[in-house]
């Protein structure tokens, strides 16, 4: 459903992305694993069109994406989920979802707020609470859950467990087990090896801009050598 | 002043206050989501006004023909301001801020003269609303039904708004979009079609408001900068970005303006107060003290950190020996080469260079964008004339002290000023510059008013154009040269610094408000050397010089030539002081052509013509490379 090839990108003059290739199937969740500073959410933004890249491709549903407008990306069913989750602070949490608000797709399962709530239990008791009053997890559930609106085919998880408390942590591994349910293909960026074994089927390993490995989860669990050279800290 | 004299004053105030709040709460919305302040804003507001004026003709002075002329010339306006952000804004979002804000600025001289094309130079006076002509007694003392009407029509818009932004669609987008309009792209919104709508809404509101002022006021042109000026005062009294902190601080200077015109003459312990001539001025001191109380205005939040698309200023090179030499040698050639007008016209381009250098050392390089820098400039003009003329001193002398009274000048408009940062700091120089020009304009026995300084000729050994000429190219030379230096000194280092990352300059040790200051006072100092230099070329001195006009013909100077160089605010001087003379000399409709010509600049070269020239020149090399 997504494919890389060979992808560049650029901050200014600092060469982020070295030929950046991998790939991602509907009903599949794959992780990209790296240090900080690896581009992990440099590829996330390239991918979405929020940095322009600057060589390769970007292949969504047999459609090339890379020259096109973040809100055009998105319309095709792709959606985002930012790091620093960008919650509207202004907003409510039902104005948040609001402004994510797509037509419904023929190929993707389509979300309303009540089924939303269903996933996000603890949204569902502050419906008019503003972003900013919120909770680091709850906005990182908000923010999942506005993207969801858009009803996408595919999404884009950028270190979706950084900085929540164990328990919510837990919560969110479970989300991403019921996105996989509904047949999403789920792309997520992440530190924390442990979470990611827990929703994980493949993972790549990205240092410095270039992938070092692709395969599945169970060969990395069983790589201690690689997971030794790439991810510990 | 009587119980009922206070509440007629009050009604006064609250019927002026409805345009002015739908003209601010426009601009308010429109920077809140696309970040551009729309100098354009109060010419939609004129346009609104002619508009009217014309459809009532056209549709009969009938009740019915009078609202519809006014709904539609809101309408109308509506649409020339999508337009506006259809052909102009939506090529530039990407550029930096400021050469968005030059874009406008190039918007309004074109709109000011398809007025003037259109509608003519005279003051058009336009009818009375049909049906609301009557008076009510009130008190005993008679209040236009239309003003009663006016009262009214502020706070439903307001509530209009409200329920707009709060329970649509559009108005959580509008609203998002204010906070983090990537984002809100990468959720599939389509910002263009978004900041479209917004600028249409906010247009309306701009031509809603000068239509509804038709009974009230003459459509004239000079009011897109008088508008633009009061609505820049309301957005920021009242915190952009907030519709109803907008009507608050409307309905504060309505008031206030209608007080003092009440109030009039007072004896206060013998001394004679003109509170009616504190009009002009009232809401700037009203301003002033409100941003330094609260500085995000009184319903204002601090403005987000915008996520910027635009890359960081790069490092300033220093012009080279071979460029500054080889340009000197050419200048002291000119009047033994050249006939008697070049020799005039650099004189004029001498004094600007100067001034557009000190702009640019303040808003480049410092990092504090003025909107109201010809303060330093008139008031070294008027200082320099005012003490020969009335002071008596000697040309040399007067010329000498003036720096220094702009620069005295600087340090008490610079002491609030650098309290602020953004648009608020700009916003707050403008204040200022306002300020400075209702007094100069006001006080007709020192300053001689709207007729200005006659009779400002330099010594008679400096009489001749030739002479003064060389003296021009000295002092004026001289400034530039200081300027430049300065910027390289470990001071210049250190306001840079304070521009590119606050904190950090001052976890540094930097004392940054210091520093920031006295750059103020610096420039002030020279824009004042180059307000004198000039008031002794042209031999009298007028408040124009003072004007907003003069303070956006300073930014568009630097921003045409390109605020990340140093050479840059030169060329852009001398290439729109030449350009102006040029053109208007061959039509009355020279503004349009100037404005067409820095509109094509803006979209060509969105660095400015020196940033530009430099960009391809590099890009040039690579490709040779």
């Amino acid at each position: 459903m997504l494919l890389i090839k060979d992808l560049h990108a650029y901050y200014g003059r600092a060469h982020i992305l070295h030929g950046v290739s991998l790939e991602a199937s509907a009903g599949e969740v794959v992780a990209l694993l790296g240090r900080n500073g690896a581009g992990k959410s440099t590829m996330m933004k390239t991918i979405m069109g929020l940095v322009s890249a600057a060589k390769g491709e970007v292949t969504f549903d047999g459609r090339r994406i890379e020259r096109l407008q973040p809100y055009r990306i998105a319309r095709l069913g792709l959606g985002y989920v930012p790091e620093d989750r960008r919650i509207f602070t202004e907003l409510s949490v039902m104005e948040n979802l609001a402004v994510g608000l797509q037509p419904p797709r023929k190929d993707a399962p389509s979300w309303t707020e009540d089924k939303l709530f269903a996933l996000f239990p603890n949204l569902a008791n502050m419906r008019e609470r503003p972003g900013g009053r919120m909770s680091g997890g709850e906005q990182q559930m908000l923010t999942i859950a506005r993207t969801l609106m858009g009803n996408p085919r595919c999404v884009l998880l950028d270190e979706p467990s950084e900085g929540l408390a164990p328990i919510i942590v837990e919560q969110m591994a479970r989300s991403i087990h019921a996105l996989k349910g509904e047949g999403l293909c789920v792309l997520l960026s992440e530190q924390n090896l442990h979470f990611s074994q827990a929703v994980a089927d493949r993972a790549y390993i990205i240092e410095k801009g270039q992938i070092r490995f692709g395969g599945s989860m169970a060969e990395l669990t069983a790589d201690a050598a690689l997971r030794e050279q790439y991810l510990s800290v | 002043m009587t119980f009922a004299s206070i509440i007629i004053q009050l009604l006064n105030g609250l019927a002026a206050a409805a345009s002015l709040f739908l003209v601010s709460a426009g601009l308010s919305l429109i920077f809140g989501v696309t970040r551009i302040v729309n100098f354009a804003h109060g010419s939609l507001y004129m346009l609104g006004l002619y508009g009217a004026y014309s459809l009532i003709q056209a549709l009969g002075r009938t009740p019915v023909g009078f609202w519809t002329s006014v709904v539609l010339a809101a309408l109308a306006v509506g649409l020339v301001g999508v337009l506006i952000e259809v052909l102009v804004l939506r090529r530039i979002y990407r550029a930096p801020e400021l050469f968005q804000l030059l874009a406008t600025f190039a918007v309004v001289l074109v709109i000011k003269d398809i007025a003037l094309f259109t509608w003519g130079a005279e003051d058009l006076v336009g009818p009375r609303a049909p049906g609301l002509s009557m008076a009510i007694e009130i008190l005993g003392r008679r209040i236009p039904a239309y003003d009663l009407l006016l009262i009214a029509i502020g706070p439903v818009v307001l509530l209009a708004m409200w329920l707009l932004l709060t329970r649509t669609r559009w108005g959580a987008l509008v609203r998002a979009a204010t906070q983090d309009r990537e984002m809100v792209g990468a959720l599939g919104v389509d910002q263009a079609k978004l900041f479209t709508s917004v600028f249409f809404v906010g247009s309306v509101l701009a031509g809603l408001g000068g239509a509804l002022q038709i009974p009230r006021e003459p459509a004239n042109l000079e009011l897109d900068l008088s508008v633009i000026a009061d609505a820049f005062v309301v957005t920021v009294v009242g915190g952009l970005g907030s519709i109803g902190g907008a009507f608050l601080a409307a309905v504060l200077i309505g008031v206030a303006k209608a007080f003092c015109i009440g109030v009039g003459t007072v004896n206060w312990f013998g001394a004679e107060i003109v509170f009616s001539k504190l009009t002009l001025v009232v809401e700037f001191l009203i301003m002033a003290i409100v941003l330094v109380v609260r500085p995000f205005g009184l319903l204002g939040k601090p403005q987000a950190a915008q996520r910027l698309a635009a890359d960081p200023a790069p490092p300033l090179t220093v012009p080279s020996w071979t460029f500054v030499l080889v340009g000197l040698v050419l200048l002291l050639a000119v009047p033994i080469a050249a006939d008697r007008y070049v020799t005039i016209l650099l004189t004029d381009i001498f004094c600007f260079a100067l001034f557009a250098i000190s702009l640019h050392f303040i808003m480049g390089p410092a990092g504090m964008v003025s909107f109201g820098h010809a303060a330093y400039f008139g008031l070294g003009a008027y200082a320099a004339g005012l003490l020969l003329k009335r002071g008596g001193l000697p040309m040399e002398a007067a010329l000498v002290l003036a720096p220094l009274v702009a620069g005295a000048f600087a340090v008490v408009y610079g002491w609030f000023c650098v309290r602020l940062s953004g648009v608020y700091l700009a916003m707050l120089t403008l204040a200022f510059a306002q300020i400075s020009w209702s007094i100069v304009f006001q006080w007709d026995s020192f300053t001689g008013g709207s007729n200005g300084v006659f009779g400002v000729w330099p010594s008679a050994w400096l009489a001749g154009k030739t002479a003064y000429y060389y003296l021009a190219l000295a002092f004026c030379g001289a400034g530039i040269a200081l300027l430049w230096r300065v910027l390289f000194s470990p001071f210049g280092f250190a306001l840079r610094a304070g521009r590119d990352s606050p904190l950090r300059a001052e976890a540094i040790g930097i004392d940054l408000r210091a520093y920031q200051w006295m750059a103020f006072v610096l420039v002030g100092a020279l824009a004042g050397l180059a307000g004198a230099v000039y008031a002794f070329s042209k031999g009298s001195i007028s408040p124009s010089a003072i004007s907003i006009a003069q303070s956006t013909d300073g930014l568009i100077m630097v921003l045409l030539g390109g605020v990340e160089t140093l050479t840059g605010p030169l060329a852009g001087a001398a290439i729109f002081t030449w350009l102006r003379d040029e053109v208007a000399r061959r039509t009355e409709f020279w503004r349009a052509v100037m404005g067409v010509v820095i509109l094509a600049i803006v979209l060509l070269f969105p660095q400015g013509l020196i940033g530009g020239l430099k960009a391809l020149t590099q890009r040039w090399r690579e490709a040779r490379a």
